[in-house]
């Protein structure tokens, strides 16, 4: 049987056509206004408190809707955009080294490999000088110089230095600004704030987005929020893998639930693979922790030239040690870009040459840089990152190299949206890593930070006018969707407890996990997607008969909210393996073994897959592809090459 | 290695509590605080007991969700280190650790080790921000910080708000956590508008949320995860006595 | 500023910094009292005659502009004053303590910052019910052996007799406390006042300590002195 349907190809129908430097100036002109008046008689649900959500609620309220923020954390201060480390790209050519928004633009559009949408990302590279200019007003103490003016720095091998950034907490900055802007307005009366809740289902009612089911996590009360609008920003699923450098927290749900609903799900298998991260240290480990890419500027990647040779780092001599990347990619060496590091490390692993516990690990050895530069400098340029690995691992890399090993880090796939930032279902918006738009199969370095706030600033905030104009859409709380959604959470909430098998949700989610890293992980086959949709088949059906959840829906249960999140990210699961299987290509961070050059680099299909793969659901398992083509007309495809 | 865990134990707001004691078998001393808890859990949960609740997320010492004290200190034995990022190597074999959630009328315990942090938010509400709404601000450039107060003003910045301050003080008092964000946003030009309302709004917030007054007892800052000095309460007791002069 | 406070906020002057700044300005004037005090004493080392005649000279102090005594009755009263707002003040703020921390610890946490810093509250309470027992003992000589009619020095001398050792250990441990009280009083009130660089965080804790270490021997000289002899 077919695993997938092909349905209608769909369009992006709010994108105006035209010049791009005009397209969003022109957009903004033709999205109808709200009458200020009017703003207090509507609503709008924002889920999430990240840097996207964040600022959108606060934007909204200022504007003057009256907004209802919702977050599973303690505090909104507590969403994982705050663990960003790097900084935020913007145009602003404050060093005169020839960046523009053009440039910015063309670098993300090649950046994504040829797969994101060319008037969204121009319109980032736009909006991305408002963003520091708007952060630094909130006073966010972004790295000065001397002269008192912001500092920026080249980041992930770009030629201009564009990166605005606050020492290795960039995220947790800009996010304590959106922060603070939302808790201005909550004192004012314009958020009403819901912490420790979370959205397990939207309504929607005649069409359109209307509301939400959400459970306080505190008392287990499941209770709905009807407004005029819903946006959003619950973050990425990066944690469908178990392990990545995403908060435990991190889960699919309010996107999944979305999706259950008519939006349709794009790119799911574009998932971002970060090279330098700690390796698993053994079987209790529940997260993996990103060290900033820089280090790779003066360590060598290294493993043994055998596979059985088990000496400590120390004992191996020279001639017989492989420094794979310095021999495979001579003219870049270990500064090949992240999905090329990534797989290289994969593959010496998988020939059993890996190091560490578990043989899934490379060395990262400063001996070198020590030798060449001194401990002075070299402590001067990582001593932070040192510490840091010093203190999860216990080993001092000035003594013995460290051990590093890729790890799921973003993911580019998204709830599909317009340029409006719409999904499917009317009046439902989707903004920050939630929705697919900008990054293509691949983001670029301290582009995250950048979209997130582009869109809860500057765009959200002018395209959701042109919906609600046609509001307020009326009292909608007597209307049988309303109580069939709340109804449906409950038994949801019922079923996932009255299973009371033998398996915790953890086993599962670790067994899941597993299954995504080796089967969708960097390198993907037919055969093995094939296996692998199999294999979560089976385990999701072993998780609704064996699955364990202690205590009641009536009290925090954190393990309740852990099985609810794990079952939504089974039905994820198949999809990203469904369409990574339709994606017979290699693109961006994602090499598809079937699809290589001679050298066994990754080899790109543009006149098959140059598209926006944007499923519909099907209760059957059978999903629908909607297929949204992408126009170059500015940045001509070519192909990266780094040997 | 081998441990004994007590655990404070409560059921809800309204339980009494007790210390509860476990064995946790097998731990590897490279697990963190938090995943020799995860071990702990999957048992109790698999001999139909109920799991520890604990907060936590980002599980990199960044997000503040975390904490507990561990042994009668806040994060811990390690210095600048969250629960999260504290692993068991800094134990011995055999060793009977406690672990108790924080404690402070303004923090009330919501389940075992998670409390309701939510009067830190109510300190901000009142204004811990700079009144800067979307589509006003001027070029980033327009004007430049001297370095030296950038600096200052970020290590003011760097707090988590994870409460050990907190609850490490005698006084159950949260100057540390005020004075950190009067600071950051007091060293800053754009932040000078409303420097005076800040600090007055903010520490009547503290007190009304129910935190006591600080002795300069500086248990705060030597548990602070990020090393937050005491001399920005100085800095704060500074901006409040200037508050109160000009009425 | 378009802002809704969404508590009742507690007036100014009432807040725990505001009633912290009445405990710094109330505690370093009794510091400066202290001082004075113990110059005082000091001269009983030139000579019993010289500490009568300056005790005679404090009543005297103010005149003729003053009728005699008025001046030492104002400073008692500004004193009076002093101690009552820095009492009043602690006593507010413990028990605010108090109930901002309710629950204590199962396991109880050892001091990380300054053993002074925590027993300032007992101390204090301590430094306080010696205060009253020193001027029953020594203003007004209600419980001293010379009795109240007698000179000033006599007091002092009979007081710390040999004999009455325990006296002399009395206010040795009770000058201990005032130390400890003032080692990390006059940091805190500094620091309260607004004292916020590191290196003027170093000073102020050196300044604090040298202090207290000079009130104590100052003050403790005049008993051991009496005590082994060398006055009287």
């Amino acid at each position: 049987m077919e695993l997938w349907e092909n349905g209608d190809p769909i369009r992006d129908e709010a994108a105006p056509d035209g010049p791009i430097e005009t397209r969003w100036e022109r957009r903004r002109f033709s999205a109808k206004l709200v009458n200020p008046a009017n703003r207090r008689k509507l609503s709008v649900i924002v889920v999430g408190t990240g840097l996207a959500g964040g600022s959108a609620a606060a934007t909204l309220a200022e504007a003057g809707y009256r907004v209802r923020s919702y977050c599973y954390q303690d505090s909104p201060r507590r969403a994982h955009s705050i663990a960003a480390q790097g900084g935020i790209n913007a145009a602003k050519n404050y060093r005169n080294d020839g960046d523009s928004v053009y440039r910015l633009f063309y670098d993300t559009v090649k950046g994504g490999d040829f797969r994101a949408r060319e008037s969204n990302v121009y319109r980032l590279a736009e909006v991305s000088v408002n963003i520091i200019d708007q952060c630094v007003a909130q006073g966010v103490p972004f790295a000065r110089e001397y002269g008192g003016l912001l500092d920026n720095r080249s980041f992930g091998g770009t030629q201009v230095s564009r990166t605005f950034y606050a020492r290795g907490q960039t995220g947790q900055q800009l996010l304590l600004g959106a922060y603070q802007a939302m808790e201005r307005q909550i004192a004012a009366g314009n958020i009403e704030m819901h912490a420790r809740h979370e959205m397990l289902e939207l309504i929607v009612v005649d069409g359109r987005a209307r509301g939400i089911v959400v459970r306080d996590l505190v008392t287990g009360e499941i209770t709905t929020d009807l407004a005029d609008a819903v946006v959003l920003a619950s973050g990425g699923y990066g944690n469908v893998f178990f392990l990545s450098t995403n908060a435990k927290g991190c889960n699919v749900t309010a996107t999944w639930r979305a999706h259950r609903k008519g939006a349709l799900f794009a790119n799911p298998c574009y998932t971002q693979i970060h090279p330098t991260c700690i390796p698993e240290s053994g079987t209790h480990q529940s997260k993996l922790t990103l060290m900033s890419e820089s280090l790779r500027n003066d360590g060598r990647v290294w493993v043994p030239l055998s596979a059985s040779d088990k000496r400590p780092p120390g004992d191996i001599p020279e001639d017989e040690r492989d420094y794979y990347l310095e021999r495979i990619y001579p003219s870049f060496g270990n500064l090949v870009p992240r999905d090329i590091a990534s797989r290289a490390a994969k593959n010496v692993c998988d020939e059993g040459r890996g190091v560490g516990p578990g043989g899934l690990g490379v060395y990262l050895d400063f001996a070198d840089a020590i030798e060449r530069l001194g401990v002075k400098a070299v402590e001067a340029k990582y001593g932070n990152l040192f510490e840091m690995y010093q203190r999860i691992t216990g080993e001092d890399p000035y003594q013995v190299p460290m051990r590093i090993y890729p790890a799921v880090h973003y993911t580019m796939g998204g709830l599909w949206v317009d340029y409006d930032l719409q999904s499917t279902i009317p009046g439902l918006f989707v903004i920050g890593e939630a929705n697919f738009s900008d990054h293509g199969a691949n983001r670029l370095g301290a582009s995250a930070l950048m979209q997130g706030l582009a869109d809860g600033y500057f765009v959200l905030p002018n395209t959701i006018n042109n919906y609600l104009a046609g509001g307020p859409f009326g009292d909608i709380s007597d209307r049988p969707e309303v109580a069939s959604a709340l109804s449906s959470v409950e038994s949801r909430v019922q079923k996932l407890l009255d299973v009371d098998g033998d398996r915790t949700v953890d086993s599962f989610h670790r067994e899941l996990g597993h299954i995504m890293w080796e089967y969708c992980g960097m390198e993907r086959t037919e055969e093995g997607l094939t296996k692998a949709i199999g294999l979560i088949r089976g385990l999701r059906d072993e998780f609704w008969t064996r699955v364990k959840v202690p205590g009641t829906g009536e009290q925090l249960n954190q393990n309740l909210e852990k099985a609810g999140r794990v079952a939504d990210f089974f039905e994820l699961a198949e999809l990203m393996c469904i369409d990574a299987l339709h994606r017979a290509e290699s693109a961006g961070g994602h090499f598809r073994a079937e699809s290589q050059t001679p050298d066994g680099e990754a080899l790109r299909h543009d006149d098959e897959f140059s598209y926006v793969a944007a499923w519909a659901f099907s209760a059957e398992g059978r999903p629908t592809l909607h297929k949204e083509d992408l126009d170059f007309e500015y940045v001509h495809p070519s192909t990266r090459s780094y040997k | 290695m081998d441990i004994q865990v007590r655990v404070w134990r409560q059921d809800g707001p309204s339980d009494k509590g007790r210390m509860v004691s476990y064995d946790v078998k097998d731990i590897s001393p490279d697990a963190s605080f938090l995943e020799m808890l995860d071990v702990l859990n999957e048992k109790l949960i698999l001999d139909g007991d109920d799991p520890v609740a604990f907060d936590h997320d980002c599980r990199e010492g960044i997000c503040g969700m975390c904490g507990m004290m561990i042994n009668g200190v806040a994060h811990g034995p390690e210095r600048a280190t969250t629960t999260c990022q504290l692993h068991m190597r800094h134990f011995s074999d055999g060793d009977v650790i406690d672990v108790e959630p924080w404690r402070a009328a303004a923090f009330p315990v919501i389940k075992d080790l998670v409390v309701d942090r939510g009067a830190f938010d109510s300190i901000i509400q009142a204004g811990g921000y700079i009144s800067a709404p979307t589509g006003t601000a001027p070029d980033a450039h327009a004007t430049p910080v001297p370095k030296a107060d950038a600096d200052a003003a970020f290590e003011a910045a760097t707090c988590i708000g994870c409460g050990a301050c907190v609850a490490a003080c005698p006084n159950g008092s949260s100057m540390l956590f005020t004075a950190a964000k009067v600071s950051h946003l007091g060293l800053l030009p754009q932040g000078q508008p409303e420097r005076d309302s800040r600090v007055l709004d903010m520490i009547a917030a503290q007190d009304e949320a129910g935190f006591g007054g600080c002795t300069n007892a500086g248990e705060c800052t030597t548990v602070c995860p990020k090393g937050i000095p005491l001399t920005l309460i100085g800095r704060l007791n500074a901006d409040y006595r200037n508050a109160l002069r000009k009425g | 500023m378009t802002k809704a406070p969404v508590r009742k906020p507690v007036p100014a002057t009432r807040s725990t910094v505001s009633l912290k700044l009445l405990m710094a300005v109330t505690g370093l004037l009794l510091v400066a009292f202290l001082f004075a005090h113990m110059t005082g004493n000091l001269k009983l080392f030139v000579g019993p005659e010289n500490f009568d005649h300056y005790a005679h000279w404090l009543r005297t102090l103010g005149t003729p502009l003053l009728p005699e005594t008025w001046y030492l009755w104002i400073q008692r009263a500004g004193l009076t004053v002093a101690l009552i707002g820095h009492i009043a003040a602690a006593t507010i703020l413990a028990r605010r303590a108090r109930k901002a921390r309710p629950v204590r610890y199962a396991h109880r946490p050892k001091v990380q910052g300054s053993y002074a810093a925590r027993t300032m509250r007992w101390g204090g309470v301590i430094v306080l019910l010696f205060v009253i027992y020193h001027i029953l003992d020594l203003t007004t000589g209600t419980v001293n052996p010379a009795g109240g009619d007698s000179e000033p020095s006599a007091r002092v001398i009979a007081d710390f007799a040999p004999g009455r050792w325990y006296v002399t250990l009395f206010y040795t441990l009770a000058i201990v406390a005032v130390g400890l009280h003032l080692r990390h009083g006059i940091f805190s009130a500094v620091r309260t006042l607004g004292q916020r660089s590191p290196r003027g965080e170093r000073r102020a804790r050196q300044a604090a300590l040298v202090l207290s270490l000079v009130l104590v021997i100052g003050y403790l000289s005049v008993p051991f002195a009496v005590l082994t002899g060398l006055v009287g």
